[in-house]
């Protein structure tokens, strides 16, 4: 399995980058009960944030509100301030559709539509009014070129994508998030229903995307947090209970709890 | 070998509750399968032998109770049409209705919870019920409306017609297919709304792309439901568009048609000599059964068709 190697990068240098999402008081309540409770964090500009913590400790549902797939949820109320390029995304006069055009999800479970590969990477440009032929085969190409399945693909672009393996599958539904040129790529728990080879790609092919895309992803996997992450955030029962260099966080936490958890003591 | 008699894992006789109750099942099974091979055995029996290709190409005379001059071909059409014309207003009424249920409304508010309730009620409306509402609200209220706003000499709207009837029908089998489209709308995963919602689309467009298309084979299924319960239906069209005899084939949708079902009843009931009636009448029967079938196996072929070309991904 080819272990990408920890990228390290100083505390120094990272807080000089521009912030990509900029959360202040983050507080999240389902109905009477409370999720999230008051998180402020910065993730920069092409980095990788992953975020850790135990199942219900509130990590992906704060990564479902840098692109608003909260809304979808009846008595969701949020309160604070999550701002992106500097604007408060849940401003009065913000336009959710193209928002979720310049932050892209890729979803725990791969979730492509039961129609062609082609079609799948050409749904959201279609969507956007993009009808000529060669500039979708372009972008498809391209998006599928750079979710490194197109090799894999190429001849059968038009054969249904329900028929592609689990890790294909979700490889696909990255290229279909890349096809819109997000900003901001959000992944919840990406690989966590994937074997250990189609993971090792998912993670190889994140590190590529880093170059033209910032990342924040969930995930369950610590090891993969490790290898693939430019910054961790560790979250507990709804709160953050620290955020650092990925480096730091698994080699030496400042808080006793990150370090119980990093190190398997429970979680 | 060792026996141990405190810990037998012997069996200790018959378990007669369980061997009771698959025998209760599976003869309760049987009964059905003995009814309906009793009734089909009998219809197909009788029915066949007087079948023939004069008799159901043959447009009746007024004297349909001729066994060797009559022929069902005007019913034939007749119920086809009326089962098609209400087909073009359920589907779409249905669809929408439960694209409302399914994605717009608030699922416990009470405006949801009436929707409901009436939708189930309707169900269990009686169908002569739906008939004679069909009568007072579609011809009379609607066609006679109809015809004083565009003054009309004579009586044009307000009278039995195919269009009252099938929408009659159409009122009547209106909770089947909204039911079974709820069902087909629910039935598809939240992660293929999410997906296209985050890739930038609107709800009506993610309706509209995703979740109708992945929808349309249970949409079918609610059609061809619609279809077998309507097609012989007498109740509901006796007095909205049912003719006892009419020379001529319908040609519009304000005409009156004539309804094997509904000559069913006739040959069976207003015969001057029921036994020489009952060849013609056995092959009426039949001839409707081949025809609900028909319907049902065009639209369970589509479906099939579709839910194929689907795993496809056309």
């Amino acid at each position: 399995m080819a272990i990408v190697s920890n990228v390290t990068i100083s505390a120094d240098s990272i807080a000089a980058m521009p912030a990509a999402i900029e959360a202040r008081d983050v507080k999240l309540y389902y109905g009477a009960s409370q999720a999230l409770k008051g998180i402020s964090m910065t993730m920069r500009e092409k980095l990788v944030t992953a975020f850790i913590g135990p199942s219900g400790c509130g990590k992906s549902t704060f990564l479902r509100c840098f692109n608003r797939m909260n809304d979808l949820i009846d008595n969701v109320r949020i309160t604070g301030l999550i701002e992106i390029d500097g604007q408060d995304i849940y401003g009065k006069d913000i336009d959710v559709i193209e928002l979720r055009k310049r932050v892209g999800m890729v979803f725990q479970k791969s979730n492509p539509f039961p129609k062609s590969i082609y079609e799948n990477v050409a749904y959201g440009l279609r969507l956007q009014g993009i009808k000529s032929k060669s500039d979708l085969d372009d972008t498809v190409e391209q998006s599928l070129r750079g979710a490194a399945i197109w090799d894999e693909v190429k001849d059968r672009l038009h054969s249904s994508a329900l028929g592609l393996s689990g890790g294909q599958q979700q490889r696909l539904c990255i290229a279909r998030a890349i096809a819109i040129k997000p900003e901001i790529l959000l992944m919840d728990e990406p690989a966590s229903a994937l074997d250990p080879i189609a993971t090792a790609k998912i993670e190889e092919l994140i590190v590529e995307l880093k170059k033209d895309f910032t990342i924040v992803i969930v995930t369950h996997n610590m090891q993969q947090a490790a290898r693939i992450s430019d910054q961790t955030a560790f979250f507990y029962l709804g709160e953050l209970i620290e955020f650092d260099t990925t480096k730091k966080i698994f080699t030496n936490p400042s808080k006793q709890q990150t370090e119980d958890y990093v190190t398997g003591r429970f979680g | 070998m060792s026996t141990k008699p405190s810990a037998s894992l012997q069996r200790q006789g018959i378990d007669w509750g369980s061997t009771m109750f698959t025998m209760i099942t599976a003869s309760a099974t049987a009964l059905i399968l003995i009814i309906l091979v009793c009734i089909l055995g009998n219809i197909v029996l009788n029915g066949l032998p007087n079948l023939t290709w004069r008799f159901v190409s043959t447009i009746p005379k007024e004297n349909f109770f001729d066994a060797n001059t009559t022929g069902v071909l005007a019913m034939i059409i007749g119920t086809t049409i009326r089962v098609l014309v209400m087909t073009l207003f359920v589907i779409p009424v249905g669809v929408i209705t439960a694209v409302y249920l399914t994605e717009y409304a608030r699922a416990g508010s009470p405006y949801t919870r009436i929707i409901r309730a009436a939708v189930n009620n309707l169900a269990g409306v009686p169908s002569i019920v739906f008939g004679l509402f069909g009568v007072g609200f579609f011809m009379n209220f609607i066609g006679g409306n109809l015809d004083a706003m565009l003054n009309e000499p004579s009586p044009h709207w307000k009278q039995p017609s195919v269009l009252w009837a099938s929408l009659t029908l159409a009122v009547m089998t209106l909770p089947v297919v909204i039911v079974t489209t709820e069902e087909a709308l629910k039935a598809i995963t939240p992660g293929l709304r999410e997906a296209s919602l985050a890739l930038g689309a609107t709800k009506l467009e993610t309706i509209w792309k995703i979740v109708l298309p992945n929808a349309l084979p249970g949409i079918l299924t609610g059609g061809i439901l619609a279809v077998s319960r309507a097609a012989g239906e007498v109740a509901p069209i006796l007095f909205t568009g049912a003719a006892y005899y009419m020379a001529e084939l319908p040609k519009a949708l304000t005409h009156q048609f004539m309804d094997l079902g509904y000559h069913i009843y006739v040959l069976s009931t207003q015969s001057p000599d029921i036994e020489k009636t009952r060849p013609i009448l056995y092959a009426t029967v039949l001839v409707l059964l081949l025809l609900t079938f028909s319907l049902n196996a065009i639209a369970i072929f589509a479906r099939a068709r579709m839910r194929k070309s689907m795993r496809a991904g056309h």
